[in-house]
């Protein structure tokens, strides 16, 4: 991989820190009336997501990260792993625990999302923002409440739970915010 | 890329007043506003900024860093009161408050020292802010108020200890100055209080361009200052080093550094050595004010690009 000097480092940038693949948040440049300047940076290590921040000189450099980001199909989960497939090359990935997290909530077989490879297998998996889920199961529905009025949970079919308001019931379709898990309309079909 | 200026109207109404404001006191000062190149055919060696290099009629020129060469040999030959208000040139600087190109004042005051200048810069200021608290104190007293060390007295094994408490760095290093200067962007620029703040006295050795001379402890120190606003860096000073051979052993120090980091080691200027030695460079204090962060703090912007028209 080709090496980065700091006066490259940008956020996006992944770079291999301590032997761990890490993407860069923010780089300032600091530097005094005269003398030595640095670059303080705060990266986010990809394999356990802690973020560091680390000053270097500036003018120092850190090898790049085999580190890339590929839109991907989901396909299905066999209790262990979540298979991911290139639908170019319909190469099949499958991602362990440690790199889906959280987001198995939002994953739709046959739905697109990013897909973190770094050295060829999956790091992380990034859904898009907004998914359409059906709810699986949620209190009835109260009929003509549509006003601003109160919510209660739903459980969509991946098995997030995540509030909704009181009209909506069991068998519809949501569009849900990944980032916040936030409710945002119903799926306009 | 945005074909629109990068900073609004309002911000560039304010950079032209500031220009006339900052003439007009210059001018009821009597002082000289000089012109001088931006191409140079030296470079800067101060081994921490990197000149830009462009080719002229086939042979390599550089942007100029700062005025002050061109001012040092003008007060060389004409002994009087100058400034300068235009661009200077660093490369690889660019941040929230750094950008290669930018704008710079620097004046000259003949049979100064830096105490008198550092009064002068304050008169300047009060200008745009005419209500900020204002407190003077020594690179000594900064380093003791906010890390209880100091900074001469201190070994180079203390101030890695220091700094290892607060900063998690990629290197290590056994010049004293990296530490130093870590020390003093990280731990204390961000806690110097509010206001305008001049810091003099530095350590002989960052005296960069000013003269060593001994504080009432008897410590060897530099005559050296800066300025800060809201802890934002503005202007460097000094009482100028005015000895033509100390000039020429610096040049060729920084030159030995440059080396010894495999840094580009480029011509030096050699006219300013000439000109020291054989003009009547006068006994002066010199300062270089950054005027796109003055305008910053005048205007509350927290990016450089909000007060330079096209970035």
């Amino acid at each position: 991989m080709a090496n980065y000097s700091t006066n490259e480092f940008r956020s996006g940038l992944k770079v291999m820190l301590d032997g761990e693949p890490c993407n860069i948040l923010e780089n300032e440049y600091v530097k005094p009336g005269k003398g030595q300047a640095f670059n303080r940076v705060k990266l986010r290590n990809l394999n356990t997501g802690r973020v560091w921040e680390r000053t270097f000189k500036s003018g120092e450099s850190l090898e790049g990260a085999d580190v890339m980001d590929h839109d991907m199909e989901y396909l299905y989960n066999d209790g262990e792993f979540w298979y991911f497939m290139d639908p170019v090359t319909f190469e099949q990935f499958p991602a362990d625990e440690k790199a889906v997290g959280e987001n198995y909530k939002w994953l739709k077989e046959q739905e697109q999302v990013v897909v973190t490879l770094y050295n060829g297998s999956p790091l992380a998996i990034t859904p898009p923002n907004h998914v359409e889920l059906e709810i699986a199961e949620t209190d009835p529905g109260l009929k003509g409440d549509t006003a601003n009025g109160g919510t209660k949970p739903a459980t969509l079919v991946t098995g997030a739970v995540i509030k909704v308001p009181l009209f909506l019931s069991t068998g519809e379709v949501i569009r849900v915010d990944t980032r916040t898990g936030e409710y945002l309309s119903r799926a306009k079909d | 890329m945005s074909w629109q200026p990068s900073a609004s109207l309002p911000a560039l109404h304010q950079r032209a007043i500031l220009y006339r404001l900052i003439r007009a006191f210059f001018a009821e000062r009597d002082i000289l506003e000089l012109d001088v190149p931006l191409l140079s055919e030296y470079a800067t060696v101060d081994p921490f900024i990197n000149s830009i290099e462009a080719t002229v009629m086939s042979h390599p020129h550089y942007l100029q860093t700062s005025p002050e060469f061109y001012l040092k040999r003008f007060l060389a030959a004409y002994p009087q009161d100058v400034y300068y208000l235009g661009k200077a040139f660093r490369d690889d600087e660019k941040g929230q408050r750094h950008s290669p190109e930018f704008t710079m004042l620097e004046w000259y005051r003949v049979g100064w020292d830096e105490q008198s200048l550092i009064e002068e810069v304050r008169q300047l200021l009060v200008l745009f802010f005419p209500d900020m608290p204002w407190c003077l104190m020594s690179y000594r007293e900064v380093f003791q108020t906010y890390l209880s060390l100091d900074p001469h007295s201190a070994t180079s094994d203390e101030l890695r200890q220091c700094a290892y408490q607060y900063i998690e760095t990629s290197f290590d290093s056994d010049d004293k100055n990296a530490w130093l200067d870590l020390l003093f962007t990280h731990c204390i620029e961000p806690k110097l209080p509010n206001g305008i703040v001049g810091i003099y006295d530095y350590p002989a050795t960052q005296a960069a361009l000013a003269r060593v001379d001994v504080d009432s402890s008897g410590q060897q120190v530099a005559k050296r200052f800066e300025i800060y606003i809201d802890q934002i860096e503005l202007a460097n000073g000094y009482w100028e080093l005015a000895d033509p051979n100390e000039q020429e052993r610096r040049f060729n120090q920084d030159q030995e550094y440059r080396a010894l980091n495999q840094l580009p080691v480029l011509p030096y200027d050699q006219a300013l050595v000439d000109a020291l030695k054989e003009g009547q460079f006068p006994d002066c204090a010199g300062v270089a004010l950054g005027i796109d962060r003055l305008l910053m703090c005048y205007l509350k912007k927290a990016s450089i690009g909000e007060v330079i028209s096209f970035r």
